[in-house]
Order: C-alpha cells, then sequence, then structure tokens
C-alpha cells in the first residue's frame, strides 16, 4: 500500500516570540521537514529613506536610532560618517569625539549582542543565561541614559562631532564595567558551551558555506564563522580604528556552534576596545568634541543662550541646515549586525537627494531559506536566533 | 588594484558601454550601458575581484533625462575595495535586466527597488513587492510620490 504523503503549509509570525518582532515566515512541511520557507517582511515600514529626503541633514539622525534599535549609536556613527564624507569634513573631527564615539560604538556592539546571546539561548531553551545578560545590558543601559539622555533613542552624535560631553565620573563606572565584562562572557560559556544540549542545538546546524555566504551578501560574525576573515573596523578603517588592538575572530565551521562563538570573542574583544578607548580619554580632558566648521556644526548651548550672535548661528543652522557639494558617496561601518552602509546622494541642497540604507539584517535575512530547507523545524527557531537580525531595520 | 586601473580595465573591455567617471571624496562613479550590465557586472566579478554586492538601489532624479539612475556598490573582499557602477534608466523603459544570476543578493535588493521605485527587473526569478503590501498601488520612493501617502491632505505644518 503506498502512503499518501502531502506537505502541510504552516504560517510562523508575525506574532511569535522567536521570530524577534514582526517576521513572518510560511514554511512548507513535510512531517517536519521544512521544504520551503518563504520570509515576508514589511511590517515594520516606516519610510526612513523617504523621510529623511524632507528632512535637513542634522534631523535625519534620530530617524537613524530607530533603524537597528539594539544598537542605535551604531546606526548614528555610520550616518554622521556618511555626511562627515560627503561634506569632505572627515579629517576635522577632533580626537575626542573619535574615540568617544569609538568607545561608545563597542558598548553598543556589546549591548546588541548581549541581546542575542540572550534570547538566542531563550529559544532553543536556555532561559537562566537570558537573566544574565538583561543584567549585564542594564548597565549599558544607564550608561546610555547618563550620556545621552535616552535608554534607547540616543541620538548622541552629531555631523562634526558629539552633542554633549561625557557627564562627570561616567569613566570610572564605564572602566569598571568593561573590566568586569571579561568574567561575565567567562559565565555564559560556562552556562552554555559545555551543556550537551546548547552544543546539539548548535552544532551543525544551519550551515552556509563561504562561497554561498558572499554571493548571498552576509556579513558581520556570520561571515566570519563561515571562514571569511574580514571586518571593516580592521580593513577600511574609520573614527580611528586603526590605532587600537582587537583581534578579529574567524572560524571555519560555518554552523550556529561557529557564529555563537564568534560573537563571544568579539565580546570580549569590544570590551578591550573600551578599555583603549578609555585610556585614550585620559590624555584628551577638555579637548574639543566638536569640529571647528561653524558652517556645518552647531555652537555650544551656553553661547546660544547667553549671546545674540550664538543664537542666530544655531537659528541659521536649525532652519537652514548646511548644503554638501552635488556628489555621491557610501560609508560603511561594521555594526553589531554586519556591515551597515549610507549610500548618500546630494543635489547641493540642505536635503539629502536620495539617503540608501544598507542594513546588514535585511540581507542576512537572505539567507535564510537555504539555511533552514530539508532541516527541521525546530532548526528555524535556532537559525533565526543565529542570525541575529532586528526587524526595525530590516523594514527600514 | 586603484580605481583607475579598473576604470582602465572598464574601458578596454567594454569601451563604448562606458558612459561617464566621475570621482568625488576619492570615490569613483563609473556609469555604463544599462543593456550591458549584467555582461559588465559578470566582468567585475570574475575579472576584478568584486565578489560582494554590498547594494544596490535606485534613485529618482526628477526633472532629469533620464530619470533614474540604479546604482551598484560592490566590494572586493580580498582587496578590500570598494566600487561604483550606474546605469541610466528611463522612465518611459523603467527596466533594467537583473543581475541576481551574478550575485544572489541582488534578489531581493532589486525587489525592493522594485517595490519603491518602481523599476523592474528583467527575469528576474521572483519579482514581488517587499517592504510595501502586496496589493499596494505606486511607488512610494518616487519623487512625485506625496510624503504624506496618496490619498491624504498634505501636512499643514512644518514639513521641513
Amino acid at each position: 500500500m503506498a502512503f499518501n504523503t502531502e506537505t502541510m503549509t504552516i504560517n510562523m509570525g508575525p506574532q511569535h516570540p522567536s521570530t524577534h518582532g514582526v517576521l513572518q515566515l510560511i514554511l512548507e512541511l513535510d512531517g517536519e521537514v521544512v521544504q520551503k520557507a518563504t520570509p515576508h517582511i514589511g511590517f515594520l515600514h516606516r519610510g526612513t529613506e523617504k523621510l529623511s529626503e524632507h528632512r535637513t541633514y542634522h534631523q535625519v539622525i534620530p530617524l537613524t536610532d530607530r533603524l537597528d534599535y539594539l544598537a542605535p549609536m551604531s546606526n548614528n556613527l555610520g550616518y554622521v560618517l556618511a555626511v562627515e564624507k560627503l561634506l569632505g569634513i572627515t579629517d576635522q573631527i577632533p580626537e575626542r569625539a573619535k574615540v568617544i564615539r569609538v568607545m561608545m560604538a563597542e558598548l553598543t556592539r556589546l549591548k546588541s549582542h548581549l541581546v542575542w546571546l540572550a534570547c538566542h539561548a531563550l529559544d532553543i531553551g536556555a532561559m537562566t543565561v537570558f537573566l544574565y545578560c538583561f543584567r549585564e545590558r542594564e548597565n549599558i543601559m544607564d550608561f546610555y541614559e547618563k550620556i545621552s539622555g535616552a535608554r534607547m533613542t540616543s541620538n548622541y552624535f552629531r555631523v562634526g562631532g558629539l552633542s554633549a560631553d561625557l557627564p562627570e565620573g561616567i569613566e570610572a563606572e564605564i572602566r569598571a564595567f568593561a573590566e568586569s565584562m571579561h568574567g561575565h562572557v567567562e559565565t555564559y560559556e560556562g552556562l552554555l558551551t559545555g551543556n550537551k544540549i546548547w552544543q546539539k542545538r548548535t552544532q551543525g546546524v544551519g550551515i552556509i558555506s563561504k562561497e554561498a555566504a558572499i554571493d548571498i551578501g552576509l556579513t558581520g560574525a556570520s561571515l566570519r564563522a563561515s571562514g571569511v576573515d574580514w571586518d571593516l573596523r580592521r580593513d577600511n578603517p574609520y573614527s580611528g580604528y586603526e590605532d587600537y588592538d582587537f583581534v578579529v575572530p574567524v572560524r571555519e565551521e560555518c554552523d550556529t556552534w561557529a557564529r555563537y562563538h564568534v560573537r563571544l570573542e568579539e565580546m570580549r574583544q569590544s570590551a578591550r576596545l573600551v578599555l583603549q578607548a578609555l585610556d585614550k580619554l585620559q590624555g584628551l580632558q577638555g579637548a574639543p568634541i566638536l569640529a571647528d566648521c561653524p558652517q556645518i556644526c552647531l555652537p555650544p548651548k551656553q553661547d546660544v543662550v547667553n549671546t545674540i550672535e550664538g543664537l542666530i548661528h544655531h537659528f541659521k543652522i536649525i532652519t537652514e541646515g548646511f548644503k554638501p557639494e552635488p556628489g555621491e558617496i557610501y560609508q560603511g561601518v561594521e555594526a553589531p549586525k554586519g556591515e551597515l552602509g549610507y549610500y548618500l546622494v546630494s543635489d547641493g541642497s540642505p536635503r539629502p537627494l536620495r539617503m540608501k540604507i544598507r542594513p546588514p539584517s535585511f540581507v542576512n535575512l537572505q539567507a535564510l531559506p537555504q539555511m533552514v530547507e530539508g532541516k527541521m523545524l525546530a532548526d528555524v527557531v535556532a537559525v533565526i536566533g543565529t542570525l541575529d537580525i532586528v526587524l526595525g531595520e530590516i523594514d527600514r | 588594484m586603484s580605481d583607475q586601473a579598473i576604470v582602465e580595465k572598464l574601458k578596454a573591455k567594454f569601451s563604448s558601454a562606458v558612459l561617464n567617471v566621475v570621482e568625488h571624496r576619492g570615490e569613483t562613479t563609473v556609469t555604463v550601458e544599462k543593456e550591458r550590465i549584467v555582461e559588465i557586472c559578470t566582468f567585475m566579478r570574475d575579472e576584478c575581484g568584486y565578489n560582494l554586492l554590498t547594494d544596490l538601489c535606485g534613485v529618482d532624479y526628477l526633472g532629469q533625462a533620464p530619470r533614474f539612475m540604479v546604482v551598484y556598490n560592490m566590494y572586493n573582499i580580498d582587496a578590500k575595495q570598494r566600487f561604483r557602477l550606474k546605469v541610466p534608466v528611463e522612465e518611459q523603459d523603467a527596466k533594467v535586466d537583473t543581475v541576481s544570476g551574478v550575485w544572489g543578493t541582488a534578489n531581493w535588493h532589486e525587489r525592493e527597488c522594485w517595490d519603491l521605485m518602481g523599476i523592474s527587473f528583467n527575469n528576474h526569478p521572483d519579482l514581488r513587492r517587499i517592504l510595501m503590501p502586496a496589493d499596494w498601488e505606486g511607488h512610494p520612493l518616487r519623487k512625485d510620490y506625496p510624503v504624506q501617502g496618496p490619498d491624504r491632505e498634505p501636512y499643514q505644518g512644518r514639513v521641513s
């Protein structure tokens, strides 16, 4: 007697805890094996690129906070670097601003990786590590709040520098935290790496070869876990990364296990980078945090409230903005999820003619079908976690 | 290989198809004929080592002819270099051959370009809307598409 087999189509998301936001997957199943996976995105589309064409360059910065909302300062950094390149003032950014940017970008990487580890582990059955990760993340949120005034939508960087200097005493707090981070990562490793269940859920799951990964456009930790030794911070340095000492972890296994190890090592390296930035800051106390470009940078708030010249200056920049020469540039940064790029076109007006965001999660998600098809349904959850996607920047 | 060398190489191979070369802030942008884009992209990947297509997008220069540009930002992972190609696209014939056969990653980028900019891609394996709902009318990133939406009163306050 022949068995009559038919596939079943099920709907996963957009309201599903393990899809990390509003991601919908249409899965065609043969028993427990995924035959076909079709991602549907766009539920969180807010038209960031369209809105940016109707705002001055400075007014776009808050929009970028809301792309990858787990790593707002990385988005800010990519955008301000792109505008500075468009203006041709990259070499005028003061050293102190550059060091603080690197420090915040690395804290942001830690923050993003902590959420990745917490949710990834929770999704595939390890609950404890979630609580530990969120405890550490809370520290970084506190730094965010003290430095920028907001826990998530930081809006801290400015074209030409920073919106404000660091509050007094924060360096010591950040140093204590960064020094403790190494031990915390050991804790996470102790909870997971030797755990038989964790190994079974990650080893050999979600394999993507080096060639396939490059073809589909994977970037960041996912690409480095497939054996490609490439990190924008080291290979196309920006914001002074060439002056720091850090290791780019690379693994050859191409699976979820390898991506887990790459990201854990990145967390250790980020903590190192934060400490190095703090050392540099000691020699830069009181140094300027904004470029000397009165046509572009806002004057200090002190001048705005106390002098008429400062007020006029502020008013002019806020109402008129600044006008970059016509031209186009692309700036990519190593965001926690991969390469975050901004392609800016200026027509000489105070608003971008076009701002195309190249979100790493959007491109990385594209690899999901080939990583799960032919595999078990339960591995879909592991693969979503390991790709480390954030729907805010996928949908923009 | 410097950008200059790549431009020379492109000119030697596709002399008639290279329309324009612009350098701005140290980045080179080469405009090529859209009829030969697949051929040129294959050449860039195989002969010049640009194995990663970082980004693909459309730009709307409303009021100019041709109205659109499709922009290909590519990256050479071995040499750590970027390069940019552009193809002009007429409004009446807003179609370009797909490069998803050259770089698999172009698939979603081209869907997004079709969805938001209304430039369609010949021979694309799966050209559907991606960010907007499937039954949406119009292409929101076009310059003649109002920022407040198609059927709403224009915003009365400051839009800047």
